[in-house]
Order: structure tokens, then C-alpha cells, then sequence
């Protein structure tokens, strides 16, 4: 469990705080969606949940962030990410810079844990499995395409086994179906006693696989709850979050004069394989 | 305005020897909108960089208005085409937003009044006038995206190349975007987009070129791409028909792939 009580930040140098007074509470097991328009201040809030603001990046944080209830101020970097793993939403930041072939980029995070070669050799086989990699690995990581990136980044943070896991824009660059592989993998850590924070734009995707949505803008929550209720909310346009499908047709149908009746058949025959996309 | 014709098109990169490309003959008229789309990894993007000269083909060859992309120079490419990345970060150098938008247009030649027309425009396009004297890195990934875009509007090229514009922006982000192709598209310019985003590329194009493993399996307007008799080559590329197209062909109401058309659908049979 991973708790945030009245967290704020402010980056080094910058003149206000990015982050206000955030307090959230992300259970084990739990996929916790995060909307907001751009610069809302969504990835600010990945960073302090995962420890690195200010531990890596300076600044100023205020409030507390706990995991398992005990305060975390006093850990070092280093003890923060073997509880918190972050995926970035560019992979270029998340590749290790090192390794030569993807396999190699995979089995880079779970080699520094100090867990035995065979664990180490299962996990990254799985993980590459996941997300159906098995054909790049033994490409170099600098020289794939930028969702092939994207994908190998999550893998290896999936090696890592993490207790807890930020993702911020994880499918940004994604297909549907590397989008897919990647809300699986979610949903099995989840299933699995993970507890995950996913910021994404792609709002059918939260729909399919949150629990619960918050809303941030401004560096505040402004909406909190069940997944169907807040991103079916229509005060979340006016944040600049898209609308899921479902929801947009429901508008338009409704703006066009369409009975809810016929609404409601067409949309049950669009399957949750395609919802999901 | 130039016409862009792809002949036989090969590129294998040097390093694993992997054919991107693998035989792609494509001809783009001029004022066309047009979307790819595609697996990751299917030669999308190695595919545009050819249009500017970026890449030059194994095999095959690049035609611009004729004239073989490899005979012409570096400056006489930046004329006609400008190439949009990914991923910002690749293109952005200046320590300025004003600076980074008058690179391109200063390079072309332009000066005085005309250069600051281009470069107001350009920012006004994205949103990015208030934020003229910021540093680029000041500003969030989403806005830095948008002045990669403004930087290459600025050139004023015949023809835009846009490799995945909407990713990581909100719905404004998007809208500013559409709103970027729609303008270009009335000045006669020609689009090309790289897109996962199904709605976006339905709604906002006339033509869609779908990639699998370096080559054409697709080609036509959003109707024919996402009709039902295609929906097996694009889950072939990982691909799935937009959930308004889904529900018009359940609904045996024909090819609705956007929600527009959908609703103009229903509404007809329900009326």
C-alpha cells in the first residue's frame, strides 16, 4: 500500500509548487487511473509517488509519502525503488543506455536486485513473453521503433516484480494491440497483489482495466471515484480529458435525437475486445 | 505544389539487416491528407524519412515532382517537405521557443517581416505565443511536441510529414492538431500522418495506408479501410476497426468508421 498524505511540491528553482496539498491512498491489488489535461501536474505526481522528487530531482516536497503505513523520508533512492518502480512516458529516459541487445535491457533492472541467475533468466523470459518481444531480442534497444521502445521499457520494469508500480503514458506510442499486452500485464500485477498508478490520455483503456480515476488539474484532485463515474463525468471535458467512446456516442446520439433505447443496442454490440483499443 | 511518388521503395537498415521497408510504390498527390498506420515496427516512420531525405532507399526510388530525391540537395528538400518527429527532444536544440521556430524559416532564406509572420503563425497554430522567450526544456513534453510542429509549420513547406502529432497531448493537444491539418489542408498543402489513433485518422483524413512488415496492405478511404472485408488485414497488423465502424457493420448499417457517420446512420433508420 502506498500512501500520500497532503503531499506538495515544487521543482528546484520554479516559483510556485506544481503539486498541492495531494493526498491519495493506493491499495494492494488496486489500478488507480490519473486524468488531466496536459501539465495538470499528473507526472509531478508519479514522481513524488515514486520517491524521486525530491530524493533525484531536488525541490521541495511537503506532506508525507508512506508506504505500508511507515513514513518514507528517511529512505534513500535506492530503498525507495526496490518498493516503487516508474515507468516514464518518453522510453528513451527509462532505457539503461548500456545494454546492447533488448534481452540484455530486460534482465538489466532484476540483475541489480541481487536474486539468483535463474530468477533473474525466468523473469526476464517472462516478461519478454508478456509483451510479446520474443523477435527483438536480440536487437539493439537504441535501434528499434519508438513503441518497440516503449514496450521493451515496460518489460523491464515487469522483471522487477515491483510491489508498487507508477506508469506514466505507458501505450502513448503503442498499437491497439502492444496497448492490450500492455492493460494484460497491468491487470495480472493487479491480479498478482500489485498495486498500480496509471496516468494515460487513452481514456477507453482506464476504462477497462481502473478500479478507481482521479482527475487532477492544477496540481490538485478535483475528482475522485469509481472509474465509470469519473470518466463518465461531464465536467472532466471541460479539464480537457477526452471523453471514453462509449460516452461520446451516448452524447452524440443523444444531441442528435436518438432514442437512449437504440443508443444503448448499438453499443452493445461493440464487443469489450474493441472497448478495450 | 509537389507530387510525391514512392517506386519500389527498399531500405535495409545496415545494423541487423533488417528490411523496413521491403517494396512500397506509393504515389501521394498534391493537397492529399493522408494517414498511415501500422504495427509498431512495420516501416512507418522509416518510411517518411525518406520524403525528406533523411534516409536514402536501398532500392528504389523518390520521386519529387518528378525529380529523384537523391539528386536534389538538402536545401532543395527542406523547400518542399518538413518532417515532424516522434519525439521531440530529436529536433529541439535552440535555448528559446522564439529561437527554435526561426531556425527553420531563417534557414529557407526568409527575413524581416516575413520571418516574423511565419514564426507568429506558426506559434499561434499551437498556442505557444505567450511562451516565445521560454527555454524549450521549461516546458512540458506535451507543449514541446506542439513546438516541434510549429518549428516545421514555420517552414512553410508544400508538404507536412507528422509522425504520431497527437501522442501524449489532451484533448486540446488533439484539437490544436486537427485544427494544424485542417489549415494546411486549405492552403493546399499536402498531409501525411503517422497515427495509432484510429478516431483521429477516420475523422481527419481522406486516405489511409495501412503497413505490415515494410510494405502496402491497405490503401483507401477510412470507409474501405475500416469495412468489415478488412478487418482481418488490419488485426494482421495489430490494428482494430474504430468502435463506431464495429457497431455500423453488427448493425448491418455499412461502413461507419467515424462516430459522425454512425449517428447520421442511425438516425436514418430510425427515423
Amino acid at each position: 500500500m502506498l500512501t500520500l498524505e497532503g503531499c506538495s511540491y515544487r521543482y528546484a528553482g520554479a516559483a510556485g509548487a506544481s503539486l498541492h496539498d495531494v493526498s491519495l491512498t493506493l491499495r494492494d491489488g488496486e489500478v488507480l487511473g490519473v486524468v488531466g489535461r496536459s501539465e495538470a501536474g499528473k507526472s509531478t505526481l508519479c514522481l513524488v509517488a515514486s520517491g524521486l522528487a525530491p530524493r533525484t530531482l531536488g525541490g521541495t516536497l511537503g506532506g508525507r509519502v508512506l508506504i505500508d503505513g511507515a513514513d518514507t523520508a528517511g529512505r534513500a533512492m535506492h530503498e525507495m525503488a526496490s518498493e516503487v518502480a516508474i515507468g516514464f512516458q518518453n522510453p528513451g529516459t527509462q532505457l539503461s543506455g548500456v545494454a546492447t541487445t533488448v534481452y540484455e535491457e530486460v534482465a538489466f533492472g532484476p540483475m541489480n536486485l541481487g536474486i539468483s541467475r535463474d530468477e533473474v533468466l525466468r523473469r526476464t523470459d517472462a516478461s519478454i513473453d508478456a509483451l510479446a518481444i520474443r523477435a527483438l531480442s536480440q536487437r539493439d534497444p537504441e535501434r528499434i521503433s519508438g513503441g518497440q521502445q516503449q514496450l521493451v521499457a515496460i518489460a523491464g520494469l515487469l522483471a522487477l516484480a515491483p510491489r508498487h508500480v507508477i506508469l506514466d503514458e505507458p501505450t502513448a506510442q503503442l498499437d491497439p494491440a502492444g496497448t492490450r499486452l500492455v492493460s494484460d500485464a497491468i491487470e495480472r500485477l493487479a491480479a498478482g497483489g500489485a498495486s498500480i498508478l496509471i496516468v494515460e490520455q487513452k481514456v477507453d483503456l482506464l476504462a477497462g482495466i481502473c478500479h478507481r480515476v482521479l482527475a487532477v488539474d492544477e496540481g490538485r484532485i478535483t475528482l475522485e471515484g469509481a472509474a465509470a463515474a469519473v470518466l463518465g463525468d461531464p465536467t472532466l471535458h471541460a479539464l480537457g480529458v477526452a471523453e471514453p467512446s462509449a460516452v461520446r456516442l451516448r452524447r452524440l446520439g443523444s444531441e442528435a435525437g436518438l432514442s437512449e433505447q437504440a443508443i444503448e443496442g448499438a453499443l452493445a454490440l461493440a464487443t469489450s475486445r474493441v472497448n478495450d483499443a | 505544389m509537389p507530387e510525391l511518388n514512392l517506386e519500389g521503395l527498399v531500405y535495409v537498415y545496415r545494423e541487423g539487416g533488417v528490411r523496413a521497408v521491403d517494396g512500397v510504390d506509393l504515389r501521394i498527390a498534391a493537397g492529399e491528407r493522408l494517414a498511415i498506420i501500422g504495427q509498431n515496427g512495420s516501416g512507418k516512420s522509416t518510411l517518411v524519412r525518406h520524403l525528406n531525405g533523411l534516409l536514402r532507399p536501398t532500392d528504389g526510388r523518390v520521386l519529387v515532382d518528378g525529380v529523384d530525391a537523391t539528386r536534389m540537395t538538402v536545401a532543395q528538400l527542406a523547400h518542399e517537405v518538413g518532417l515532424v518527429f516522434q519525439d521531440p527532444d530529436r529536433q529541439i536544440f535552440a535555448g528559446s521557443v522564439l529561437a527554435e521556430v526561426e531556425y527553420g524559416p531563417r534557414n529557407l532564406g526568409l527575413r524581416g517581416r516575413e520571418l516574423r509572420s511565419a514564426v507568429e503563425t506558426a506559434l499561434a497554430a499551437v498556442g505557444l505565443e505567450p511562451e516565445a522567450r521560454t527555454n524549450p526544456y521549461d516546458l512540458g513534453a506535451s507543449r514541446r511536441k506542439l513546438l516541434a510542429l510549429a518549428s516545421v509549420l514555420a517552414m512553410g513547406t508544400a508538404v507536412l510529414v507528422l509522425d504520431e502529432p497527437t501522442t501524449g497531448q489532451d484533448e486540446r493537444g488533439v484539437e490544436r492538431v486537427r485544427a494544424v491539418i485542417g489549415d494546411a489542408h486549405t492552403a493546399g498543402r499536402t498531409v501525411i500522418a503517422i497515427s495509432h489513433d484510429m478516431r483521429f485518422v477516420a475523422e481527419g483524413f481522406e486516405r489511409i495506408v495501412v503497413m505490415r512488415a515494410g510494405r502496402i496492405v491497405l490503401d483507401g478511404s477510412p470507409e474501405q479501410v475500416f469495412r468489415q472485408d478488412s478487418w482481418s488485414t488490419l488485426e494482421s497488423t495489430f490494428l482494430e476497426p474504430s468502435l463506431p465502424a464495429v457497431i455500423g457493420e453488427r448493425l448491418g448499417l455499412g461502413s461507419t468508421p467515424t462516430d459522425a457517420s454512425l449517428i447520421q446512420a442511425l438516425a436514418r433508420t430510425s427515423a
